[in-house]
Order: structure tokens, then C-alpha cells, then sequence
């Protein structure tokens, strides 16, 4: 008894540590997005709230407290409300499955706490199921906002998710050969040993499945160039047009966890997870692990304000006609590899 | 306590069926259904297979239903508002609810399930239903892998039809 009650305040201290990582996040991330965009366009980006504009999200968070709350009248008002929350909750709730590390021991008391929530044994099919719900909220709320540019946006972000799921589920079976495991824990593991050991230089097929993932996992997140959702020169600014305040933040919030999703999957699945590349370096395993996923999340910011947005034929031309191609030659290559 | 959490879906789920049929605005009946189904996935977790639960969650509320919004959401939502439930013109409807329920009450109560012996409290691996999915069941699986590539086939040429 006094073992299980001990497990379940480990859990429940666990899952507060996460949500409050997660609920804080989006505090740096909108900072240095904003900080990286400006030094791309030559320019300084936010400035003046706090020394290098450091402040700037916690101004940007009052304000968006202190906004009014808008709900068009003839909105559907229930919908419209619960919207936001329906995208957030399947964000937060993927990381259950997310390892950020193996496990460590408890100074003084010499237990052992595992890095993980539950280290589920269809952990990656459940990653990739929870992930796709926050699309609901993407649905309803353009729906709900009884708006026509709004109804556009969620129209399409159901066809790009649709389209998209599938090459993505492709890119975690070709990991799933490769590590022969769907669990998480597993699959870094199967990883261990440096470099070479790693999924992503897994030739010839590794660096395919690798690229195919990132592309669909971009477009899965609505990340430019795939954020024809929210495309603000054709559809105003998508799903969301009618959304303000607190409402709009819970959109933003969930869009960045979602990227943060894709970049530690990305390097669970490719990168080795926490490993060290070079065996030699020594760093605690969780510092290689951020070190990694926030190498992905500049990448992923890189891009945005690097290529310029795909059509929308162009975006379904991409998912149906080459990403599904590819990755079906590949299961059948990964297929003969693995034998 | 899984009894608790057995009821409590159990309670859900039934009343978002409940719901499914009887709200009047479609997006708010698949509203339902999500819920529903997200539900009967809780209840396969509490029966210990966690992948029919994932692949539940994954192919019905992930994709089935994303579908199901997209064809009702450019459908015009104020027609089917007016239409009253029950519908009186489906008269059928009122003799076959009464026939169904007593044939599945009948099943339920007659015949019985086999009850979850101590020995199946362990969950269901992936590994064990692969196994079973390519030894046992190769023949139904492959039927059913031909007859969706008929569904689809058969989609791909409705949709030519209209094009020429």
C-alpha cells in the first residue's frame, strides 16, 4: 500500500513538473521567434520591454489577459468556447508518453525515478493518435466562429491533417522496423552507442524517413510553409479570425507545444534521444536531449522565415504525390534491410 | 476502483450515444460521437488492450471522424435543423429498434461472455496480436485487406465518372 502511494505522488509530482514546463514554454519560445525572425530580416526585433526585450511575453500576456473577450453573436457559443480548450488538451496530453531520459537515482534515499510518465508499450501509435485530436479544436472553432474565412481555415487544416497523417504514421513505421519496438524507451535505446548507431544515418533509408517525417511534421503543426490554415493573404487569418485574448493565446499555446511535440519526437525518433554522439563528452544525458530538441526548434523557426508558403494545390500534391510514394518504396526497402 | 472508472465511461458513453441521435445540429451530434468513441477506447483500456484503444482513438476519432466533419461542415446546416426527431415519415425505424434490442438482449444475457479470469489481468502486447494477426487470422486478414482495396477502387472510379 505504502509503495503504490508512494508511486502515485511521484506521478502526480511529475505530471504538475510537465504542465508547468509546458504552460511556461511558449513564454521563451514566442521571445526568441520573435528575436530570430528580426535577425534574419536584418532588424532588431522586440526591444524595449526589459533588456533585449526579454519582458516582451510577459507584457504580451498581460495584454492578452486584460483584452476583451469577443464571441461573434451569432457564433455557436458553446463551440466557440470550448474550442481552444479542445486543441490544448490532446498537447498536453502526449506527453504522458514522452521520455525526456532514462532514469535517475535520488540522493540520501537511493531510489530510482524513471525520466517518463508511463513508458507505454504502443507508445508511438498513441503519440500519433493524440497528436491528430488537437485538429478538433482547429474544426470547431472555425466552425463555430460562423465565419467564412474562419470555416475555410478548418476545412483545410482537416484536409492537410488527413493527408499528412498518413505519411507521418509512414515515417513512425519505418522507425518502428528500425528499432523493432513502439515503445519510446525502446526505441532510443535501440539507438544507444553514438553517432552511428543513430536511426538517421540508418543508410540509405534512414535520411529518407527522417526528411519525410520532418515535412509532414511540418505541415501537421501548420508551420510555414504548410500553414495554409491560417494563410492571412487568402483566408484573413484562418481558423482563428474571430478568436481574441485569453482564447487566441490557448490557440497559440497549443500550436507551439505542438511544435515542441514534433521536434523531441524528431529526435527520439532519428536523433538518439539523449545520447551522446561522440561517447566521450561528459554531459548529463537530459542536457543533450533539450540541447537537441531546441536545435530543432530553431530549425523550425529558421524555415519560417526563410521559404515562402505553398499553394494549396501544391501542398496536396506534395503529401499525395510524393511524401505516400516515397515512404511505401521505402517500407518495402526498410522491409528487405531488416530481414 | 477500475469498477468506478468502468461505470463512469460507461455513463458517458452511453449518454453521448444518447446525444449522437438526438441533437438536431450535425456538428454537434459528431461532437457527440468523438466523445462517444473516445470513451468505448477508455473502456478497451480498462480490458486490458491498450493497442485496440490507440488504434481506436487513432482510425475512428482521428480520421473517421475528421471526415465525417469535413462532408458536414459544407453541408447546409439550417435544412437538417428543421427536420424534427423522431422522424414521423420513417415508421420502419419504430419496428426495428424494438427487434434489434431484443436480439442483442438475448445475446448479452442468454449466452454470456467468458468473464476475464485472473489469468488475462495481463495486457494484450502488440507482439502477441501481430503474432496471432499473421499465423492465425491470415486468411480474414488478407480478405479484409482485398475488400478495402475494392471500397477504394471503387471510390477512385465514382469520383473519374464525374470528371469526363
Amino acid at each position: 500500500m505504502f509503495e503504490t502511494t508512494v508511486e502515485v505522488i511521484i506521478i502526480c509530482i511529475k505530471v504538475g513538473v510537465a504542465g508547468m514546463v509546458l504552460f511556461s514554454l511558449p513564454i521563451p519560445l514566442t521571445w526568441v521567434e520573435r528575436k530570430v525572425a528580426g535577425h534574419i530580416q536584418v532588424r532588431l526585433g522586440p526591444f524595449r520591454v526589459g533588456p533585449h526585450g526579454i519582458l516582451q511575453p510577459v507584457a504580451d500576456m498581460v495584454k492578452m489577459l486584460l483584452k476583451e473577450d469577443v464571441i461573434p453573436t451569432k457564433a455557436d457559443k458553446w463551440l466557440f468556447m470550448l474550442a481552444p480548450i479542445m486543441t490544448m488538451v490532446p498537447a498536453f496530453a502526449v506527453f504522458v508518453a514522452i521520455p525526456v531520459g532514462d532514469k535517475f537515482t535520488l540522493p540520501f534515499i537511493g531510489k530510482d525515478i524513471t525520466l517518463y510518465m508511463s513508458d507505454m508499450n504502443v507508445a508511438v501509435v498513441y503519440i500519433l493518435a493524440v497528436s491528430g485530436l488537437s485538429i478538433y479544436g482547429i474544426i470547431f472553432g472555425g466552425w463555430a466562429s460562423n465565419s467564412k474565412y474562419a470555416v475555410m481555415g478548418g476545412l483545410r487544416s482537416a484536409a492537410q491533417m488527413i493527408s499528412y497523417e498518413v505519411a507521418m504514421s509512414f515515417a513512425a513505421v519505418g522507425v518502428v522496423m528500425l528499432s523493432n519496438s513502439l515503445s519510446l524507451v525502446e526505441i532510443v535505446k535501440s539507438q544507444s552507442g553514438g553517432l552511428f548507431h543513430w536511426n538517421f544515418l540508418y543508410l540509405p533509408v534512414g535520411p529518407v524517413w527522417f526528411m519525410i517525417f520532418f515535412i509532414a511534421g511540418l505541415a501537421e503543426v501548420n508551420r510555414i510553409p504548410f500553414d495554409l490554415p491560417e494563410d492571412e493573404g487568402s483566408l484573413a487569418a484562418g481558423y482563428h479570425v474571430e478568436y481574441s485574448g485569453m482564447r487566441f493565446a490557448f490557440f497559440m499555446l497549443a500550436e507551439y507545444i505542438a511544435m515542441v511535440t514534433i521536434s523531441v519526437l524528431a529526435v527520439i525518433f532519428f536523433l538518439g534521444g539523449w545520447d551522446d554522439p561522440t561517447g566521450v563528452i561528459p554531459l548529463p544525458p537530459i542536457l543533450w536531449f533539450v540541447g537537441k530538441v531546441a536545435a530543432f526548434i530553431y530549425l523550425f523557426m529558421w524555415i519560417r522565415f526563410t521559404l515562402p508558403r505553398y499553394r494549396y494545390d501544391q501542398l496536396m500534391t506534395i503529401g499525395w504525390k510524393i511524401l505516400i510514394p516515397v515512404s511505401l518504396v521505402c517500407v518495402l526497402v526498410t522491409g528487405l534491410m531488416r530481414i | 476502483m477500475e469498477k468506478v472508472f468502468f461505470l463512469i465511461f460507461a455513463a458517458v458513453a452511453v449518454g453521448s450515444a444518447l446525444a449522437v441521435v438526438t441533437l438536431k445540429n450535425p456538428v454537434h451530434s459528431a461532437l457527440a460521437l468523438i466523445a462517444c468513441l473516445l470513451q468505448v477506447a477508455s473502456v478497451f483500456v480498462l480490458l486490458r488492450s491498450p493497442f485496440l484503444a490507440v488504434v481506436q482513438v487513432f482510425i475512428y476519432v482521428g480520421a473517421v471522424m475528421v471526415l465525417f466533419l469535413f462532408v458536414v461542415m459544407v453541408l447546409d446546416i439550417r435544412q437538417a435543423r428543421m427536420e424534427a426527431f423522431p422522424q414521423k415519415e420513417r415508421w420502419f425505424v419504430y419496428a426495428i429498434v424494438p427487434v434489434i434490442t431484443v436480439e442483442l438482449l438475448t445475446v448479452i444475457l442468454g449466452k454470456g461472455f467468458p468473464r476475464l479470469g485472473p489469468g488475462s489481468t495481463e495486457a494484450t502486447t502488440v507482439e502477441v496480436l501481430g503474432k496471432a494477426l499473421f499465423t492465425e487470422y491470415l486468411f480474414p486478414f488478407e480478405v479484409v485487406s482485398v475488400l478495402l482495396l475494392a471500397a477504394m477502387v471503387g471510390a477512385i472510379i465514382m469520383v473519374k465518372k464525374r470528371w469526363d
